[in-house]
C-alpha cells in the first residue's frame, strides 16, 4: 500500500488547524466548513480502512515507518490491526459528530476549531502508533487544549469550570507522570535501543523483563492508564470534567479519550507486561466491581444530565476492565467492543445534551420534562443512547457486554453475577431519567424550542447509524476485533494456565 | 599562543567597544537604537561565524592549557550568544522606555557574555573564576539598572551581598583544592592523589557550594526570586537562561575533568540537592503570583532537572543537560519576550498583568502557553523531548526515583503554568474589559517571540537535529 493512508488520516486535522489558523476571525462559515471537510474526509479513509482490512490475515496493516530520533530508537512507525481499527474508526466518527455539535459556537470560533483539530489529531495519533513515544507524544498534546476548551467554552454548574478543568487536567498529567515513570524504565529494561511496541512486547514475552520488573512496571502503567479510564478510585476527575466542558470534548473525551486507558492497558500492559498483567488483574477485577456498582449508584441521585452520563460513564468502563481482568480472549473482545460501544453512544448522549442545553440553557432533569412532544429528532437521539446504555438487543451495546459476561463468568463468577446486577441499576437511572425528561405531560416552554436540524441533526444520524448498524450486523464490529484478538491467544492461555498471584478468583 | 582559540571572545571584546564608542558619539538624549541594532547584528555575525568553529580532532587552547576552545564549550557559546541576540531583539522597546542609560546596557550584557563565554571555555579554577566574576560584576549592575525602581535596587543589592558571600566561599575552596591537589589545572588536580585528603575534600566541597549558589539550585537559592522579581524583565530572562546555563557549562567540566574520581562522595550529595531542587523549586512556584517570581522558582527546578541529568555522570547524561539547557534557552525566549511586552505595557509582571491576553493578542498568548509547556515538558513542545533525555539517562544508571520525583515533579508543575494560561485564557469579569484591548506589540519582539515559539515546538516534534549537535559535543568532550 503507497498511499499513506494513516498520515493522512492523522495530519489531515493538523493541516485543518494551520488553515484555520491563517483565516481570519470573522469568517466562521469557512472555518466551519474546513473543519467538517477535513473529518469527512477522514472519516471515508478510516471506513475505506476498515472495509479493506484483511481479517484473515490479521495483524499490523497500513503500516509506515520513517525512523524519527534515532538516538532514542525512535520510529514514526504507524499501523492498524483489530484491536487498534475500530478505536480509529470511533475517533473520526465521533469526531466528526464533535464538528457538527460544535456548529453553533460563536464565541471565538477560530480558537475553538483549532484546538478541536488539535485534540481530534492527538487521539488519532495514540491509536494508530506503533511506537511507545509517538504514543505518549500524541497522548499528551490532547491535555492542554482541553484545559483551554474548558476554560472558555465550558460551562459552570455544579462546580466552576475552572475548577473542573484544572481538575481533569492534573489527574490526567498525575497519571500519566507514573506512565513515563513506567515506559522510562520499561524502555531501559527492554535494552534501552528502541521504543517500538512490537520490540518491547517481544523483550516482555521472551522473558527479557524479569517479573517483579513486570509486576512494577505494570502498576506504574495501571495508575496511568486507570485513572484516564476513570478506574475508581481515580475517578471523581470525570463527572466533574464532562459537566464543564463544551460538549464536543465531553463527546471526545467520554467517546474516545478514556478508551486510550483501556488500549493502553491492552497494547501495553497485556502484550508487553504479561506476567504483571496476570498478577494486578483480580485487584482490576475488584475495583472494576467497584466502578459498576458504586458509579451506577451514585448515577441514580444526580439531577444534571451531564453528571448522570458521566457517573454512567464510569460506570460502563468497569465492565471494560472486567473483561480485561479476566484474561482470556473472549473477554477481552468484548471489552474492545464495549469501548466502542460505549464510545457511540456516550457521545450520542453528550452530543443530545448539548443541543438541548443550548437552545434551553437546562440540563437538570427536573426541570426538564415533556420533550417528546416538542423535540421528537432529539428524542429519537435519547432513546437510541438509552436503549443502548441498557444494553437492548438489536443495539450496539447488547452483543459485548454480552461477550464480557461470557468470558468473565468461568474466572471471575462472584464479578460476572454482580456486574450482570449491575444493568439492573444502569436500567434504573437510564430509564427514570428518559421518563422524565423525554415523556409526561406537554410542557408549553418548551414549545417555541426548535428541533434539530442540518447540522445539529448530523451526529444523531452519523451515530445512530453506527449504533444500530453494529447492533444488528454485531459481527461487522467483532469479526475486525477477533482478527486482533486471536493472536493473542497463545499468550492468554499460558497466562491462565499459571496460578493467580494475588488473592486468587472471587 | 593560538589565538584563533579566544576569537570569538575577541570578536565579543571588538563589539563592546564598537558599542561604547558609538553610544559616545551619539547625541544625549537621542534614541539609543542603533546601538541596540549595532549590538544584535554584531552577535548574530559572530553566532554565524561560531557555526564553522565545529571540528574534530584536537581542540585549540590558549596560554598553555587554560583555555580550552572545544565542541562542549562552543555549543555553550552558541548557547549564550544565541540567548543574547534574542534578547537584545525582543527587548528594543522595554529598554527604551523603561530604563535609562540604554547605550550602557548593551554593553555590560556584552560584558557580562563575555564573562560567560570564558567560563565555557576555562580550563582551570581561576580562569573559570574570572568569567564567573566577569559576569557576575555585569549582573550586579543589571539587576540594579531601573534605577527608579526601589524594587530593582533593593534586588540589585541582595544579589551583590549573596553573591560576594558565595564568590568568597567559592575562592575559598579553590585555595584548599590548590592547596591539596598542588594546582590550579582541571586535569592536573584529577590526577593529584593528594585531593583525597581532609583538606581537599574540603575544598571541593566549597567549589561545588560556589557553583551550586550560580545554579540557584535548593538549598543556595533564596537569592533567585527577589533577584528575578526585581532586575528589568530583560536581564532576568538572561540570569535564567544564559547565567544558568553558564554554570551548568563550567559545574560540568569540574565534574568530569577535575573531580572526576570523587564520584563516590558527590553524587549522592547531587543527587540529593537535584532532588531538593525539583521538589522545592516546584512547590514554592505554585503559591506565587506574579509571573516572574515563579518563574525564579521554576527556573530553581529546572536547574534541579539539569542537574538530575549530570548525575547520571556520563555521557548520555551530559548530552541531556546540554539539550535541556537548549531548550530551557528558547522556552525561557518566548516566555520572556511576552512578560517584556507585557511589562513594558501595563507597568509589571504579575498574573492580573496578564489577564485578558488571549483577547489583547492573542499571539502573545499562545507564545507564553508554549513556552511555558516545554519547561513542563508537555508535548509536542521540545521540554517533553528534553525530559525523556535527562529521565532516561537518570534511569539507565539505577536512579529510579530521581525520574520518578523528576515526572511526578514536572506534572505538578504543570499547574501553576497554567494558571497562568488560565489568566490570559480566562472569561474576563465585568470590569476588566479594558484588558481586552488591543496590545500593541513591537514588530521585532512580536518576530522574537514567534521564532521561539517555532523552534520550541520543533525541537519538540523533531529533536533529531539538536540531538545530533549535543552528542557530537558531548562526544568529543569526553573523549
Amino acid at each position: 500500500m503507497d498511499f499513506p493512508l494513516l498520515s493522512t488520516v492523522l495530519l489531515a486535522p493538523l493541516a485543518a488547524a494551520l488553515a484555520i489558523c491563517l483565516l481570519p476571525r470573522e469568517s466562521r462559515d469557512q472555518i466551519r466548513m474546513i473543519a467538517a471537510g477535513t473529518m469527512t474526509l477522514a472519516t471515508v479513509l478510516t471506513l475505506y480502512a476498515y472495509a479493506a482490512y484483511d481479517t484473515v490475515e490479521g495483524g499490523m496493516q497500513f503500516t509506515e515507518e520513517v525512523p524519527w530520533i534515532t538516538d532514542l530508537g525512535v520510529t514514526y512507525a504507524l499501523g492498524v490491526d483489530g484491536i487498534s481499527l475500530p478505536m480509529l474508526l470511533l475517533t473520526d466518527v465521533i469526531g466528526l459528530a464533535s464538528v457538527f455539535s460544535s456548529w453553533n459556537i460563536e464565541k471565538r470560533t477560530k480558537d475553538f476549531f483549532v484546538l478541536l483539530m488539535v485534540l481530534i489529531a492527538g487521539v488519532t495519533g495514540t491509536f494508530i502508533a506503533r511506537d511507545l513515544f509517538i504514543f505518549l507524544l500524541c497522548y499528551e498534546v490532547v491535555v492542554i487544549p482541553i484545559y483551554i476548551m474548558v476554560l472558555i467554552w465550558g460551562s459552570t454548574k455544579r462546580v466552576p469550570k475552572e475548577y473542573a478543568g484544572i481538575k481533569l487536567t492534573i489527574f490526567l498529567l498525575m497519571g500519566s507522570a507514573f506512565m513515563l515513570v513506567g515506559v522510562v524504565s520499561l524502555y531501559i529494561a527492554a535494552g534501552g535501543d528502541s521504543f517500538g511496541m512490537e520490540a518491547l512486547a517481544a523483550a516482555g514475552q521472551s522473558g527479557v523483563l524479569d517479573e517483579n520488573f513486570q509486576i512494577f512496571a505494570f502498576l506504574l502503567l495501571l495508575l496511568g492508564f486507570g485513572s484516564l479510564l476513570s478506574m475508581f478510585p481515580f475517578h471523581s476527575w470525570s463527572p466533574d470534567g464532562y459537566a464543564g466542558a463544551p460538549s464536543a470534548v465531553s463527546m471526545i473525551h467520554a467517546g474516545v479519550l478514556k478508551k486510550i486507558g483501556g488500549y493502553g492497558l491492552i497494547r501495553l500492559g497485556l502484550l508487553v507486561l504479561p506476567l504483571g498483567a496476570k498478577f494486578w488483574a483480580p485487584l482490576i477485577a475488584a475495583l472494576a466491581m467497584v466502578n459498576v456498582l458504586y458509579a451506577a449508584y451514585i448515577a441514580m441521585v444526580q439531577k444534571d444530565l451531564k453528571y448522570i452520563i458521566g457517573y454512567s460513564s464510569v460506570s460502563h468502563m468497569g465492565y471494560v476492565l472486567l473483561g480485561f481482568a479476566a484474561l482470556n480472549a473472549v473477554s477481552i473482545t468484548g471489552a474492545i467492543a464495549n469501548m466502542v460501544a460505549h464510545g457511540i453512544m456516550a457521545s450520542l448522549f453528550f452530543s443530545q445534551i448539548g443541543y438541548i442545553y443550548e437552545r434551553t440553557h437546562l440540563r437538570s432533569v427536573p426541570e426538564l420534562a415533556g420533550l417528546a412532544h416538542h423535540l421528537p429528532r432529539l428524542t429519537v437521539g435519547f432513546m437510541l443512547a438509552g436503549l443502548a446504555s441498557v444494553g437492548l438487543p438489536g443495539l450496539i451495546e447488547f452483543v459485548p457486554e454480552f461477550t464480557i459476561f461470557v468470558g468473565t463468568l468461568s474466572v471471575y463468577p462472584v464479578c460476572a453475577f454482580l456486574a450482570i446486577a449491575g444493568i439492573i441499576f444502569t436500567a434504573l437511572y437510564i430509564l427514570r431519567m428518559l421518563a422524565k425528561v423525554l415523556f409526561g405531560p406537554r410542557v408549553e416552554r418548551f414549545a417555541g424550542v426548535p428541533d434539530e436540524q442540518g447540522a445539529d441533526l448530523v451526529p444523531l444520524l452519523l451515530l445512530g447509524v453506527f449504533l444500530v448498524g453494529f447492533g444488528l450486523f454485531p459481527e461487522l464490529l467483532m469479526g475486525v476485533i477477533r482478527s486482533g484478538v486471536t493472536p493473542l491467544e497463545p499468550l492468554l492461555a499460558q497466562l491462565s494456565a499459571a496460578p493467580a498471584m494475588l488473592g486468587g478468583g472471587f | 599562543m593560538d589565538f584563533m582559540a579566544v576569537q570569538t571572545e575577541i570578536l565579543i571584546l571588538l563589539l563592546l567597544l564598537s558599542t561604547l564608542v558609538t553610544d559616545l558619539a551619539m547625541a544625549k538624549g537621542a534614541s539609543r537604537r542603533p546601538v541596540a541594532y549595532l549590538t544584535a547584528a554584531g552577535l548574530a555575525a559572530i553566532l554565524a561565524h561560531t557555526c564553522g568553529l565545529y571540528h574534530e580532532g584536537a581542540s585549540p587552547v590558549f596560554y598553555m592549557g587554560l583555555f580550552l576552545a572545544d565542541n562542549y564549550a562552543l555549543f555553550f557559546k552558541q548557547l549564550f550568544l544565541l540567548g543574547m541576540v534574542f534578547t537584545v531583539l525582543f527587548s528594543l522597546d522595554y529598554v527604551e522606555r523603561c530604563l535609562p542609560h540604554p547605550g550602557e546596557f548593551y554593553s555590560l550584557l556584552l560584558s557580562a557574555l563575555l564573562g560567560m563565554c570564558v567560563m565555557a571555555s576555562a580550563n582551570d579554577f581561576l580562569t573559570a573564576f574570572t568569567g564567573l566574576e566577569l559576569m557576575t560584576v555585569s549582573f550586579y549592575i543589571l539587576v540594579g539598572f531601573r534605577l527608579s525602581s526601589a524594587d530593582s535596587g533593593e534586588a540589585a543589592v541582595k544579589y551583590l551581598i549573596v553573591g560576594a558571600g558565595s564568590t568568597a566561599v567559592m575562592l575559598y575552596g579553590i585555595s584548599l583544592v590548590y592547596g591539596a591537589g598542588g594546582s590550579l589545572d582541571f586535569a592536573a588536580v584529577s590526577r593529584n592523589v593528594h585531593l583525597f585528603t581532609a583538606v581537599g575534600l574540603a575544598g571541593v566541597v566549597l567549589v561545588m557550594a560556589g557553583f551550586l549558589f550560580k545554579l540557584s539550585a535548593i538549598p543556595f537559592h533564596m537569592w533567585a526570586p527577589d533577584v528575578y522579581q526585581g532586575a528589568p524583565t530583560p536581564v532576568t530572562a538572561l540570569l535564567a537562561m544564559a547565567s544558568k546555563a553558564a554554570g551548568i557549562a563550567v559545574f560540568m567540566r569540574v565534574i568530569f575533568t577535575a573531580f572526576p574520581y570523587l564520584g563516590e562522595f558527590m553524587l549522592p550529595l547531587l543527587k540529593t540537592i537535584a532532588a531538593l531542587s525539583m521538589i522545592g523549586g516546584n512547590l514554592l512556584a505554585i503559591r506565587q503570583t506574579d509571573v516572574k517570581r515563579m518563574l525564579a522558582y521554576s527556573s530553581i527546578a529546572q536547574a534541579g532537572y539539569m542537574m538530575a541529568g549530570i548525575v547520571a555522570a556520563d555521557y548520555f547524561g551530559m548530552k541531556a543537560a546540554m539539550f535541556y539547557a537548549m531548550l530551557y534557552v528558547f522556552a525561557n525566549i518566548g516566555a520572556f519576550a511576552v512578560l517584556s511586552v507585557v511589562d513594558a505595557e501595563r507597568g509589571g509582571t504579575s498574573r492580573r498583568h496578564v489577564t485578558g491576553l488571549s483577547q489583547a493578542a492573542p499571539m502573545l498568548a499562545a507564545v507564553m502557553t508554549i513556552s511555558l509547556l516545554s519547561m513542563a515538558g508537555i508535548p509536542p513542545t521540545a521540554g517533553f523531548a528534553g525530559k525523556i533525555y535527562i529521565f532516561t539517562a537518570t534511569v539507565e544508571r539505577g536512579n529510579l526515583w530521581l525520574a520518578v520525583i523528576g515526572f511526578v515533579m514536572s506534572m505538578i508543575s504543570v499547574y501553576y503554568y497554567l494558571q497562568v494560561t488560565k489568566a490570559m485564557y480566562r472569561d474576563l469579569e465585568p470590569g476588566e474589559e479594558t484588558l481586552a484591548e488591543p496590545l500593541p506589540v513591537p514588530s521585532v519582539a512580536r518576530a522574537a517571540a514567534l521564532v521561539s515559539a517555532a523552534a520550541t515546538l520543533a525541537i519538540g516534534i523533531c529533536p533529531e537535529s539538536l540531538a545530533v549537535l549535543t552528542n557530537f559535543a558531548s562526544q568529543t568532550f569526553m573523549q
